[in-house]
């Protein structure tokens, strides 16, 4: 998104991501590494010299103000966006990042599906991206398709269904960051 | 028409599967109501207020008649023996069982048909022309940019939850006859010499809201045609209301914002992946029109047929009329489109039984190379018959009750399925639409009105195209009771408009003689030639609204 466009912004703290000690990443069941710092009221009080050792993953104002602060602790420090938060907000910073995570507040909310898509194809974004929050087991296809490899799932169903729906579709009409080529370049075409 | 390959078959067999397995997943408790509610959604299910309602997808409206049998077929297993054709050229299924939507699934996927994106939040079936490829005003096909945006469309994962619904219309003709100026997103196609491309509006649409789209586009390249569709949606995607549902259609951020300035997002949005792997290749729009090919036409003398056409139209009075009324011209010597009503009195429009889906396989077979659209308007076009034929045509036709010779009339109504059927109506459309079509069944009458749309809607939500009728009904909620709103002076054409409201509404029982007092000061006032949308714009809505609320004296 271009960055002039205003976003509309919640007038108070909406829902915020839970961090389940299990997860999927790369298809497969892992656990969880990394801490995550919910949005605050009092986020002026955090400085990167009180903010404990180890991976963490911060609400994105946060992660703007101490970023410059935390440059030594490249490896350990992510970043996750709420669902009013576009990719531009990153931008050319996502290269060095190690972990994004994407706020879904409501599964219904698909902002992040555009998110996780233009991370990857506009700003190159290699390392683990992450969805976090309230999507469901059925936009597993959708959100692997915009780039997500990594699933904190926060719903009751089994991670094990989640994998299997991994694999919902065998194959797509359109370009995505899993199969860069639509349909039409692959059909043999002469 | 378009033909699936192992590739097109793999993709609806997953979600038939897919869908399988969530809707076991449903019964068993695993999913809840909620959490259900968007995945049937995106499968065209709905949970109406006598029985779930299935709305299977006609990709702008093309039917073959294999598929026509197979809903036919469907109709009677698993429903009560009829189907509903849509305003959106799809076809819905009023009292399938929930357990046996998965089985009516796997039986459309065997004829190359499913209900992806049939309803929810996300880009719905694209609608286009019913005279594509015949029409003499035709600048260029729309088909096969419509079958590539149903491809592009379909799962698209990054639109699937949109704020709201999506609707993309395709006009390839002078004459509009897809109604592009009231969707999400109009794409009139367009030449500048021998280059073709598109003209792009956004913005517009009906609901509790209408609004005429804004042109943000004058001239796309063809090539680029769902890059700059993307580039729209994502704009949208992310800058669209999802705070109020009311609030949360395109047309409500394009105002918002002005036209010009979201023009400039979609542009700027636009640049950055115009040149990316959705660029259409030349092979692909090949590849895409060679779906729709002329058909093995046979060759006339155009003149010659003509003139015995028309010998014909002279003996029989009956068959000059349904040939005024129900026949296109065709840009092919020879030949005519025509169209089967399916709004005789007293029959739901848009309704047709297991038998006449059949029976409209057998005459698309018979007569027109074996395929057939649904309209906008909810009748049937059969888009390639030969004149001579014509005659035997209409007899078939009127055999099987669809020779109403009232195309384009005032009983020719768009008409949603109103209270009788929906649970979001304020009032039944339905028994209006049938009390209207028993007081103007004059045939000599409803011909000398000529053209005229009224469409009804049984509430805000403007299934009917209340908003774009030459007169719309809008049933409303008063203290519980129904009551109906009626605005004259819409229109989906090229010169789209939006209907204004007359006055104070009106009891179903006064709906009938207030149409007739609308009719007569038409008559009144009209002059020579003057269909009723321009007498009303010539005149304007004061002297109706003195006629219908005039005090008896």
């Amino acid at each position: 998104m271009p960055a002039q466009a205003k976003r509309p912004k919640p007038a108070k703290l909406g829902p915020q991501p839970a961090n389940p000690a299990e997860l999927i990443i790369d298809g497969t069941l892992a656990s969880n590494e990394w801490r995550l710092l919910p949005q605050s009221d009092e986020e002026t009080e955090i400085t990167a010299a009180s903010l404990a050792p180890g991976k963490v993953i911060l609400p994105y104002g946060i992660w703007k103000a101490l970023k410059s602060d935390l440059s030594s602790r490249k490896t350990e420090i992510g970043v996750w966006l709420d669902s009013d938060e576009g990719a531009e907000l990153i931008g050319a910073d996502a290269e060095a990042l190690p972990l994004i995570a994407v706020h879904f507040p409501a599964f219904a909310d698909g902002r992040g599906f555009t998110t996780g898509r233009q991370l990857r194809e506009r700003y190159d974004y290699k390392g683990e991206l992450r969805a976090v929050g309230a999507f469901m087991r059925d936009q597993l296809t959708y959100l692997s398709r915009c780039g997500f490899n990594a699933f904190a799932y926060e719903g009751e169903q089994s991670l094990l269904g989640l994998l299997a729906s991994l694999n919902d579709f065998s194959d797509s009409y359109q370009a995505g960051v899993d199969q860069p080529l639509p349909l039409f370049r692959r059909r043999g075409l002469s | 028409m378009y033909r699936y390959d192992d590739r097109d078959r793999a993709i609806i067999g997953d979600r038939v599967a897919q869908f399988r397995g969530q809707t076991e997943r449903y019964l068993s408790g695993e999913l809840s109501e909620e959490q259900f509610l968007p995945l049937r959604l995106q499968n065209g299910l709905y949970i109406q207020r006598l029985a779930p309602m299935l709305r299977i997808a006609v990709p702008y409206g093309l039917l073959n008649s294999t598929q026509l049998r197979r809903l036919a077929r469907i109709s009677r297993d698993y429903d009560k023996g009829y189907a509903h054709f849509t305003t959106r050229q799809n076809l819905q299924f009023n009292w399938p069982q929930l357990e046996d939507i998965p089985d009516i699934l796997a039986e459309l996927s065997e004829v190359e048909m499913h209900a992806v994106q049939t309803s929810g939040n996300c880009i719905r079936n694209t609608t286009s022309d019913p005279y594509a490829g015949v029409a003499r005003d035709e600048i260029v096909d729309p088909r096969p940019y419509c079958e590539l945006i149903r491809q592009w469309s379909t799962f698209h994962p990054e639109f699937a939850f949109l704020p709201r619904k999506f609707k993309i219309a395709v006009s390839g003709s002078e004459q509009d006859r897809a109604a592009i100026r009231v969707h999400d997103i109009g794409v009139q196609i367009v030449k500048r010499g021998e280059e073709i491309g598109y003209q792009v509006l956004v913005g517009g649409g009906q609901g509790r809201t209408p609004v005429i789209a804004e042109q943000i586009r004058d001239f796309l390249p063809e090539r680029d045609l769902l890059s700059y569709l993307e580039a729209i949606v994502r704009v949208y995607n992310q800058l669209g209301r999802r705070d109020n549902k009311y609030k949360a259609r395109i047309k409500i951020l394009v105002k918002a914002m002005g036209a010009e300035e979201f023009g400039r997002l979609v542009e700027k949005e636009w640049e950055q992946i115009r040149d990316g792997a959705e660029q259409l290749t030349p092979e692909a729009l090949a590849w895409a029109k060679s779906f729709f090919a002329d058909p093995d036409y046979r060759t006339f003398d155009g003149a010659a047929s003509d003139a015995a056409l028309q010998a014909q139209a002279e003996d029989d009075k009956a068959f000059s009329r349904w040939l005024e009324r129900n026949s296109f011209p065709h840009r092919v010597p020879g030949y005519r489109a025509i169209k089967l009503s399916t709004k005789p009195t007293g029959v739901p429009p848009g309704d047709v039984t297991d038998r006449q889906l059949e029976a409209i396989a057998e005459l698309a077979d018979g007569f027109s190379f074996g395929e057939a659209r649904v309209t906008h308007d909810q009748n049937v076009v059969l888009a390639d018959v030969e004149q001579e034929r014509l005659f035997e045509l209409w007899q078939a036709a009127r055999k099987h009750g669809f020779a109403t010779p009232n195309i384009g009339t005032l009983t020719d109504m768009i008409c949603c399925p109103g209270g009788d059927y929906c649970s979001l109506a304020n009032a039944k459309s339905i028994p209006v639409a049938e009390a209207i079509q028993r007081r103007f069944d004059d045939l000599d009458y409803l011909y000398d009105l000529g053209d005229l749309n009224l469409n009804i809607s049984g509430c805000m939500n403007a299934c009917g195209h209340h908003h774009v009728g030459h007169i719309g009904v809008l049933g409303v909620d008063k203290k519980g009771e129904e009551f109906y709103q009626v605005q004259l002076g819409g229109s989906s054409s090229e010169s789209a408009s939006l209907a204004k409201v007359l006055g104070p509404s009106f009891s179903r029982a006064e709906m009938p003689d207030v149409i007739g007092k609308i009719l007569d000061l038409y008559v009144e006032q009209r002059q020579p030639e003057e269909p009723f949308i321009d007498t009303y714009n010539r005149i304007g809505l004061q002297p109706f609204k003195e006629r219908v609320y005039a005090r008896a004296s």
